[in-house]
């Protein structure tokens, strides 16, 4: 089960730089461990995270092995309008998760 | 002469008594106080503290129906805002039916498999160890509550002699770090005084959350003494005296440590 936390703020100033906080559980297996046996551990990570404000995209990153479990990112953007921020991280074995967040810009 | 000869002896008696003894109740700290500024923030922030990820998972856990009873936590115990404040501050607790105190892991899985009828949860399992960081979160800034329980004491004493004992191929005893040496360093690290304030917690080492039981194993392959088992009478006793030891502090459960 993939848990996110994210931290945005809920009211913004237009204009103002904001900072997003995001935190996803994820095992971030490199791919260059072997089991006791000497079988090789199949990689399994994180390989990309977007953010999209109201459908543009903000902010992204390649993710690669020997990043720690559970990826904290944090970034900023610029508040333009009242919207909603999407976050969307997808990996191997068909890891895809979701979450959103609203966004009141005065 | 008789007067120097006479202060002599007495610096020999106080450096010679000095290390054995136990930290004053003052001078406790606990290991958020060792901490960098860096992971103290991560751990003050909900939203940085991985702990949480576990936490969140606890309180879904919380209201799901389980087991051949089909009920769920929250079935009996309600809110746990409200039913399970001081819980862990309180525990390990002596336990009637058992003769003996449980720690919160042993109470979650006793209620699991007596009230849910449920099979039990293993040890450092990712649910045993999301419950008991929810329930353990419900207790944040409350103090270590070591209520006078006359049957405790016998478990008290048991687990300070462990503390106290030597053992291993290094001849370690836990007290010879966390009482006489701690603030000092082993190897890169400074040494904590080992109060047992927020667990489960997040060690960034294992990147993932883990028991107190966990970290216990890992001092003792540390000094090259073989662990107890998990949930062994020798773990809860040890865990019963650090958290009278420890009585007073603060719970800062989920932790964050290096």
């Amino acid at each position: 089960m993939a848990r996110a936390l994210i931290n945005v703020p809920g009211q913004a100033r237009r204009g103002e730089i904001i900072e997003i906080k995001t935190l996803i559980s994820h095992v971030m297996e490199t791919g260059h461990r072997r089991t006791e046996a000497g079988a090789p551990i199949a990689r399994d990570i994180i390989r990309q995270f977007v953010c999209t404000y109201n459908g543009a995209e903000v902010f992204r990153a390649d993710l690669h092995p020997a990043i720690a479990a559970n990826p904290f990112l944090v970034f900023s953007t610029v508040a333009t309008e009242s919207g909603t921020l999407t976050f969307t991280w997808t990996g191997d074995n068909g890891f895809s998760v979701t979450e959103s967040a609203a966004i009141t810009v005065s | 002469m008789r007067l120097v000869g006479a202060a002599l002896f007495g610096i020999v008696v106080v450096a010679a008594s000095a290390p054995a003894g136990e930290i004053p109740l003052g001078e406790r700290r606990a290991g958020y106080d060792f901490m960098s500024r860096e992971t103290r923030a991560m751990q003050d922030d909900d939203t940085a503290n991985p702990g949480m990820l576990w936490v969140l998972e606890g309180e879904s856990l919380w209201g799901r129906k389980v087991g051949a009873a089909g009920r769920a936590c929250a079935d009996c115990h309600g809110d746990a805002r409200t039913s399970m404040k001081g819980v862990a501050a309180r525990h390990p607790a002596f336990d009637a039916g058992m003769g003996r105190p449980v720690n919160l892991e042993q109470r979650i899985n006793r209620c699991r498999v007596d009230r849910q009828q449920a099979p039990r949860l293993a040890w450092e399992g990712r649910e045993l160890l999301a419950l008991a960081a929810f329930v353990a979160r419900q207790s944040r800034g409350m103090p270590i509550n070591r209520v006078v329980d006359p049957r405790m004491q016998a478990f008290v004493d048991a687990g300070r002699a462990t503390f106290y004992r030597r053992q291993g191929q290094l001849n370690l005893a836990c007290s010879q770090c966390h009482d006489d040496h701690w603030g000092r360093r082993l190897a890169g690290n400074v040494i904590p005084q080992g109060h047992p304030t927020g667990y489960p917690l997040y060690r960034l080492e294992w990147q993932g959350l883990g028991s107190l039981q966990r970290r216990l194993r890992n001092c003792m392959v540390g000094m090259r003494a073989e662990p107890y088992e998990y949930g062994g009478r020798e773990f809860v006793d040890l865990e019963v005296f650090l958290m009278w030891r420890a009585r007073g502090m603060t719970i800062d459960s989920p932790a964050v440590r290096p």
